[in-house]
């Protein structure tokens, strides 16, 4: 890499939330020509810096240059305008317009302000075939799965600098000095990454840089030639990719050792005393989840095995009386359960973590303290409020049990990182000292640090006599975790698996694939 | 990155949508029902009426020269719910109009010229404000225009409780004078209203302004990010349908040559219900102003089929507009919801 001066500099770069310092002090520098790494945690900040740097939210204090010049950008347009463009984690494109308005929106081709849709049409079929695409540019982009949406995304964010994609009625732009791509390759299946890294690679020559968001780290390190490290909302450090291996990238990424983090894997699965705490007899719903029976020791942890949309989470529903089940009873020691509702299964002890945490757990709007108190104050009424005190003790416990950072009950949920989301969730039913946890995908979309501290949670709370159902789709994860192992194939609970040493993540793939337990 | 685990015998992702699922998703469907549906109950109205002077051109001519204000005023809202937005102010924008203008012209004698681009001007300014705040402070549409239409409707009793007639000779000409199609012929109001359909429709799909519409209406949050101009385009929005009003309040000061302050009560529904049945969607982002021509015929041709009736009460109008949009939104809401699976 020839290092001649950088054509993106952001120095002291600093953002502040209400209650929440998300960026502090940060510095980064961005080369031409180089396909540039940003690597932290969930909540260390990247989305933040890549936000600030496009004009998304405003600055609170640092500069950011952009060719030898200061810039300030007020709105992602005037970020786009001096040639940084980014493509989004999410989709950001209006599924209602057709892939080549998508594409040009905002820059048609004009002529006397009549829009030149032949023009249009044809700019976009040609810089779609440039990547290698082959569809139809007059179609919704509705009518396109999510990874085709996300490479149409990328062809926009390439489009807008091109002069010759451009138009003149766009006024000219100076063409994309920066692209930006965040998280881009989470919705991509393999053989659509290695189009998006090509494209990455000729892009690169052109002079463009490139700063990639990525979780994948072989990804980062297939594809990157120099990363920087963000850890909450600070600089850690820069280096060259060849400079720094893969470990010692995630210490730097974590500030700790890894050591810490492989401890789990050795733990040994407490032994249960052997007493019933749930029965389900019969359980099913149609179209849901075949008819099952279940038994749930006290202190057990019961892992779900199964393909995605193997019903696992029906089965979880079910269980918790968010679906109403057709057949079947469940009984929690020893009294039937009313299903109709959760409440019954609330009153009777059980607890729910959705795998939606944003839709359907938390309120973003509300504060950390507001979201983790919800659940108890459902249990007792709202005619019996929590006393002040014993809510704020409460709050403050977990708070510093589960380690919710940032430590302050007053941050609005909204503004915390996946992680620490799903411990303000965890944290809100474990408030209510339920019998049965029952958590859905309690891991998805969070790093590896904060998914260690959730699997230890796990295994301590069901040390302390409360079961668990852990659904997850890592199956190590699962089989790490669980004393039994319940396996899902087309909607129905085909195996019940001991867990122990003999068994193995190949076994329980072989269990899911043939629907029969050895 | 969103997945469910519902459901798991989706297809495999397609990359060429079928024939058939690419003409259910086609958005042009919604208004080719709508047109289907006024040519259906026009050859109703053809066989049965037909010895009642039914067949009669200036029949159908009848349509737009009755309802050119509503055309107007249903184009304005077409791009407020277009943009994702509602405009309830409408009805009483008119209203507000009329008298205005009733006002203008006859207690304080101002020639028509000054009046017409006065009123204009205040109808886009009133539709600017509600805009201005709907962006500026981010506060539902819904409860700003509403506060829209109690204030202009308050605004009309203000200027006089009693309704002013306007007997100037300039506004009755305008009101007489014929556009002779041949066959028949059309008022000032219904050229006018047709004049205002035709630029909304080139606004709409040759202007990035109308795209942009659209972008809005479709995800507001990815317009931002899009780097489009979603404040200022959601303002001129308002303005649009503001300015719209106006000219529909014009329009129905000259179909009814007075100004009273209860004029046109309740017609943004009637202009919501056309943009509706027009096939424009509620959510934002899918329809066409076409659709609201569409949309405004039917209405008016119901009107009309039950004139000739005549044996039946005008309330059957609302009875059957309410049957047609409980069809027309439950239509929509099949397409959509067969359009995620």
């Amino acid at each position: 890499m020839a290092e001649p001066r950088p054509v993106l500099e952001m120095a002291g770069i600093v953002k502040e939330f209400p209650g929440v310092r998300a960026l502090s002090d940060v510095d980064f520098r961005l080369f031409p020509g180089e396909i540039h790494a940003l690597m932290g945690e969930n909540g260390a900040g990247k989305s933040t810096l890549i936000k600030v740097l496009t004009g998304v939210y405003s600055l609170d204090g640092g500069t950011i240059t952009l060719d030898g010049e200061s810039v300030r950008f007020a709105s992602p347009l005037q970020a786009q305008q001096a040639g940084i463009s980014t493509v989004y984690q999410e989709v950001n494109l209006c599924p209602n317009l057709s892939v080549a308005e998508n594409i040009f929106i905002g820059r048609e081709p004009t002529r006397m302000g009549r829009i030149q849709w032949k023009r249009l049409r044809q700019e976009a079929a040609r810089l779609v075939d440039r990547l290698g695409l082959d569809i139809d540019v007059t179609a919704p982009l509705s009518s396109y799965p999510l990874a085709v949406q996300q490479l149409v995304a990328i062809v926009r964010s390439l489009g807008i600098g091109d002069g010759d994609g451009d138009g003149e009625g766009a006024g000219g732009g100076p063409g994309t000095k920066v692209l930006i791509l965040d998280e881009p390759t989470s919705s991509l299946d393999r053989d659509e990454v290695l189009q998006l890294f090509a494209l990455m690679r000729r892009l690169k020559d052109e002079g463009v840089a490139i700063l990639f968001v990525s979780h994948f780290l072989d990804q980062i390190y297939e594809v990157c030639d120099r990363m920087t490290v963000l850890r909450n909302g600070t600089l850690v450090s820069e280096h060259l990719v060849s400079d720094l291996d893969q470990v010692g990238l995630v210490q730097l990424m974590l500030g700790k050792a890894m050591g810490q983090l492989e401890e789990l894997h050795e733990h040994q699965l407490h032994s249960t005393a052997g007493e019933t705490l749930l029965k389900a007899d019969g359980l099913g719903r149609t179209g849901s989840i075949a008819p099952f029976d279940l038994e749930i020791d006290k202190g057990e942890v019961i892992g779900l095995a199964g393909l995605l949309g193997s019903g696992r989470t029906e089965l979880a529903r079910l269980l918790f009386g968010a679906d109403h089940p057709d057949s079947g009873t469940v009984t929690v020691d020893g009294k039937q359960v009313s299903l109709s509702a959760p409440n019954g299964a609330i009153g009777a002890g059980v607890a729910f973590c959705s795998e939606n945490r944003k839709t359907e757990g938390l309120v973003p709007d509300l504060t950390v303290r507001e979201n983790i108190i919800l659940a108890l104050q459902a249990a007792r009424g709202w005619t019996r409020p929590v006393p002040a005190a014993q809510r704020d003790e409460l709050v403050a416990k977990y708070i510093k049990a589960l380690d919710i950072r940032p430590a302050n009950p007053e941050a609005r949920v909204g503004q915390l990182s996946g992680g620490n989301q799903q411990k303000v969730l965890l944290a809100r039913w474990l408030i209510t000292q339920p019998k049965l946890l029952i958590l859905d995908e309690p891991t998805r979309g969070i790093d590896i640090g904060a998914k260690a501290e959730i699997q230890k949670l796990v295994v301590s709370l069901s040390e302390d006599g409360m079961s668990v159902l852990y659904i997850a789709a890592e199956l190590e994860e699962v089989l790490r975790l669980s004393h039994t192992i319940g396996v899902l194939r087309d909607r129905r609970l085909v195996a019940r698996i001991t867990n122990g040493p003999e068994i193995t993540t190949s076994k329980i793939l072989e269990t899911i694939a043939s629907g029969e337990h050895q | 990155m969103t997945t469910t685990t519902q459901s798991p015998q989706a297809a495999p992702d397609s990359r060429t949508p079928s024939r058939a699922a690419r003409l259910l998703a086609d958005r042009r469907l919604p208004v080719a029902a709508t047109a289907l549906l006024f040519l259906v109950m026009y050859g109703v109205g053809l066989s049965r009426y037909q010895f009642y002077g039914f067949a009669e051109p200036q029949v159908f001519l009848n349509l737009f020269i009755d309802n050119g204000y509503l055309l107007v005023a249903a184009v304005g809202v077409t791009f407020v719910i277009l943009s994702g937005g509602i405009d309830l102010s409408v009805g009483s924008m008119i209203g507000f109009t009329t008298m205005f203008t009733a006002w203008l012209v006859e207690r304080q004698g101002l020639p028509l010229a000054l009046v017409i681009p006065l009123a204009l001007a205040v109808g886009a300014f009133g539709g600017f404000l509600m805009g201005y705040v709907i962006h500026n402070f981010e506060i539902q549409p819904f409860i700003v225009t509403l506060a829209g239409l109690f204030l202009f409707r308050g605004l009309c009793l203000v200027i006089s409780k009693e309704s002013i007639s306007i007997s100037d000779s300039g506004v009755s000409s305008m009101a007489q004078a014929q556009v002779s199609l041949g066959m028949g012929f059309l008022s000032i109001g219904a050229v006018v209203s047709l004049v205002v359909l035709a630029l909304a429709f080139y606004v709409l799909h040759y202007t990035r302004f109308g795209r942009r519409v659209y972008a809005i209406g479709g995800n507001e949050q990815s317009a931002l990010l899009m780097g489009l101009p979603q404040g200022g385009t959601k303002i001129a929005v308002y303005t649009v349908s503001g300015f719209c009003s106006a000219l529909a309040g014009l329009l129905f000061t000259l179909y009814i040559q007075s100004g009273d302050p209860l004029h046109a009560t309740g017609m943004e529904l009637d202009a919501i219900a056309a943009v509706v049945i027009g096939g424009t969607l509620l959510t934002g982002g899918s329809g066409y102003v076409l659709g609201t021509l569409f949309g405004v015929l039917v209405l008016g041709l119901i009107k009309s089929l039950i004139q000739f009736e005549g044996t039946l009460s005008s309330w059957w109008t609302k009875i059957a507009t309410g049957v047609l949009l409980c069809a027309f939104i439950l239509i929509q809401r099949f397409m959509t919801t067969r359009k995620k699976a």
